[in-house]
């Protein structure tokens, strides 16, 4: 522990002594919602100098799977001889028509799993129900979702779909920036879907856009380590790659998940929450794997559905506002009573701010008025 | 996203491995790193080892194996 | 591996054959002959005592006129019995501990039990022998009871209400208002033990873990603590919400502002690791066998050796400290030199991997 002290220690002075050089205020991203919790649990924020600022990307696959998604699922979930499996996090965003919790509380059979093979299990030991998985997450949870279908392949299964939600984080990356909206100097990058697609993968960002990738691994001392590094490399206007998490980040990452993700999905076009189409940003299925998707075989189309009004989690989850810019946080939007994504994953930039950011009375007195009518009425 | 969790391999068996860290044991699938063999440290997300860990630094790297040491654990 | 995917062990498929020496039915909650059954072959011989045999509708409790703490709680718990306890040692700890916790020492526990038909008698008395044992841990009786059934799917097994009546020393008063900048936060051990290995059972059952619940009746220690230490202000057992929930309400109801050293919070390495994999914070979850307790700064090191005088408070600490500034809020000073706001949590921690 006291070489841990020692390590964060340094790497926090690191940081704010490079900041002290910094030729002008500086902001980076982090495109992991792992990250932006992280951070916010172990106070890195609040050691920040004031001309660093470290602001979240689209980095949480709950708040960046489109509305139209997530209401493809609950449909699915509410129809009869359906059994939805779900990993935890998505249980809770709410779509036009209530969320996946709301529909298991109606009578829908919905399941939390914590492993894709445990999908194929339930739909080999009984039958007679239409297991349908919903498949979200970036590369690191893809390569489980193939394996999976492979899996269901080889048992000659019937009953087995998956709803793909899947999102590919370099083309958001690059959807981002070209759009210029966003000014960030740097990027955090996800090491766990570094594990996947390598370190690499980033190589462009710096190479197109002259800016700063920094791989970092998720304890304290290691996010530190890599906001010091990004500080460092704007001071010395250094547009370079860094892997800061070489212990599981390798230059060309897992071959055999990035082959079997390849073997079974192909990258599409794909609506991101905020961003909008985002070309080759989605996987859809293979054609020799389309038996397996929940779109074609339960003939669901995604319905256009519109965001909650007044929402910005769009802007949040693009850095083009704060959560505390968004007139429904903390008042009309919280972690009871979420009316955006952000808010309703844990992973969400707007929950990580209700949660480990707000101070002063200002907010802690609206938290209280969130229940009274006359509030929500005002809004 | 993703969350990701350390632990060693226990032991083998086809495409399945069971691994443990401070005692929690668990099944994953080794399909995405067949290569793994007991004794070896891996990556676990969502029920899957999704990367072999070098060896090396292994303790500065997470919190949860400060205490493996004085628990006998070894690395 | 679905928690949905098990059957609450205890509960048989519905084509099993249903016996009524073996099973609970609806008549055993009927109050006829067959509830007579139950009570004399099942209940009394396991939790039998003058006061309970008696079998009146109402156990009158001997006591001197002084002040009189009563509680209540239900008990819910899947599956029913876990690493390191059951449903029968929450029932009997909860109440036990949260008239401890307000300086009370308890007199006696009326027990109400909500029974799903068909449940296996063993199951029920293997329960109900936990009831007792940690009853007599706490040196405590069930005086009074009642036993309901309802029909298959309508309840989880078995439910337990569990009342609580205690006697309150009469110079003891521990209460937020009592509490003063300056004052000391301690905790008894190690946090999140409960919560994440009842989780770890019900989410990931294959999982092979070393978690163990730390479950357990701490009225003794309690009550050592309060004869041995002057300056003790306040208590309460952080259960659901866990140890945030505890301090952050201690911020709001006192107005002041409270640290907490996240160093010297204890999180044992094997629950920190089943937190990661379920992605929760140690912080939030719940706790049965701990207490959090605010002292004067000059009583704190008394505190700690009286608590470390007991089983159940080995590792106690101190975790942080009440200052003066007037915002309501807890602030959590975290390992790299952070400083962080720590809230109440929202309700169910609900598991993500992603």
């Amino acid at each position: 522990m006291t070489q841990r002290l020692a390590d964060s220690h340094a790497a926090i002075e690191r940081l704010l002594d490079a900041a002290k050089a910094l030729p002008k205020p500086a902001a980076f991203m982090e495109i992991c919602g792992t990250h932006t919790v992280a951070a916010f649990r172990c106070g890195l924020h609040s050691l920040m100098p004031a001309n660093v600022k470290l602001v979240s990307g689209p980095g949480c696959p709950v708040c960046v799977t489109s509305q139209g998604d997530i209401d493809m699922l609950i449909e699915l979930a509410q129809r009869p001889g359906v059994t939805l499996c779900t990993y935890g996090d998505m249980l809770r965003v709410t779509g036009a028509k209530g969320s996946l919790e709301e529909a298991r509380s109606g009578g829908a059979d919905v399941r939390v799993i914590y492993c894709s093979l445990d999908a194929v299990k339930l739909a080999a030991a009984e039958p007679k129900r239409n297991v349908v998985f919903a498949a979200v997450g970036f590369e690191t949870t893809t390569p489980a979702t193939a394996v999976a279908v492979l899996e269901a392949e080889r048992l000659g299964l019937t009953n087995f779909t998956a709803l793909v939600s899947h999102k590919r984080i370099l083309p958001a990356m690059r959807a981002l920036l070209d759009s210029k909206q966003v000014n960030v100097d740097g990027f955090m990058c996800p090491g766990h879907v570094s594990a996947i697609t390598g370190y690499a993968t980033f190589a462009t960002i710096v190479r197109r856009y002259k800016l700063p990738c920094v791989v970092a691994g998720f304890e304290d001392v290691q996010i530190a380590a890599a906001l010091a590094k990004l500080v460092e490399l704007a001071r010395d206007r250094k547009a370079s790659l860094e892997n800061l998490y070489p212990q599981v980040v390798s230059r060309w990452g897992n071959r055999r998940a990035q082959n079997l993700m390849r073997r079974v999905f192909r990258p599409v076009d794909a609506r991101w929450r905020g961003l909008g189409m985002i070309p080759d940003s989605g996987l859809a299925f293979r054609s020799r794997f389309s038996r397996f998707d929940a779109q074609s075989r339960y003939k669901i189309t995604p319905i256009d559905s519109p965001e909650p009004p007044g929402c910005r989690c769009g802007d949040v989850i693009t850095a083009r506002c704060t959560p505390a810019e968004c007139k429904l946080f903390a008042i009309a939007c919280t972690p009871v009573r979420p009316i955006g994504p952000c808010m309703v994953s844990s992973e969400g930039t707007c929950q990580a701010w209700f949660k480990y950011k707000r101070q002063g009375k200002s907010i802690a007195a609206s938290e209280d008025a969130v229940a009274t009518p006359s509030q929500e009425a005002r809004l | 996203m993703c969350l990701a969790v350390p632990a060693q391999v226990k032991s083998c068996d086809g495409n399945n491995a069971v691994v443990d860290l401070h005692g929690n044991r668990v099944r994953v699938s080794t399909v995405l790193v067949p290569e793994v063999k007991e004794g070896d440290w891996v990556l676990v997300h969502a029920g899957f080892a999704i990367q072999q860990l070098s060896a090396e630094d292994l303790k500065e790297t997470w919190a949860v194996l400060d205490d493996l040491e004085k628990k006998g654990g070894g690395l | 591996m679905s928690n949905a995917m098990q059957e609450q062990p205890g509960t048989p498929p519905s084509a099993y054959r249903i016996d009524k020496s073996r099973h609970i039915v609806l008549a055993h909650g009927g109050g006829g002959q067959l509830t007579d059954e139950l009570i004399a072959h099942t209940l009394l011989p396991r939790l039998g005592n003058e006061s309970l045999g008696e079998l009146l509708d109402s156990s009158i409790v001997p006591g001197s006129a002084g002040r009189v703490a009563l509680t209540i709680d239900s008990y819910v718990v899947r599956p029913l019995s876990f690493p390191g306890g059951d449903i029968g040692r929450l029932a009997v700890s909860g109440t036990v501990n949260d008239l401890a916790v307000c300086g009370a020492e308890p007199m006696g526990l009326a027990l109400s039990l909500i029974l799903a038909e068909g449940l296996e008698r063993k199951v029920l008395e293997s329960v109900i022998d936990s009831v007792r044992a940690t009853a007599d841990e706490a040196g405590v009786k069930v005086i009074t009871g009642d036993t309901k059934v309802v029909g298959r799917g309508q309840a989880d097994g078995v439910y337990i209400t569990t009342a609580g009546v205690g006697s309150v020393n009469g110079k003891t008063r521990l209460h937020p208002d009592q509490i003063r900048p300056g004052d000391v936060v301690i905790v008894s051990g190690s946090i999140a033990d409960h919560g994440l290995a009842v989780m770890l059972a019900r989410e990931m059952p294959e999982v092979q873990s070393v978690l163990w619940s730390d479950v357990a009746p701490l009225n003794r220690m309690i009550a050592r603590l309060l004869e041995k230490v002057n300056g003790v202000v306040f208590m309460r057992d952080p259960t659901r919400g866990g140890l945030a929930c505890v301090v952050a309400d201690i911020a709001t109801r006192t107005g002041l502002h409270v640290v907490l050293e996240e160093l010297r919070i204890l999180v044992r390495p094997e629950t920190q690791h089943a937190a990661d994999m379920l992605g929760l914070d140690p912080l939030e979850v719940a706790n049965e066998g701990k207490v959090v307790v605010v002292t004067r700064p000059e009583a704190a090191e008394a505190a700690i050796a009286a608590l470390k005088e007991d089983a159940h408070g080995q590792d106690a600490r101190i975790i942080g400290r009440i200052e003066p500034e007037r915002d309501g809020l807890c602030e959590l000073h975290t390992v790299i030199g952070g400083r962080r706001i720590l809230q109440k949590p929202y309700g169910e921690q609900l598991p993500r991997i992603c």
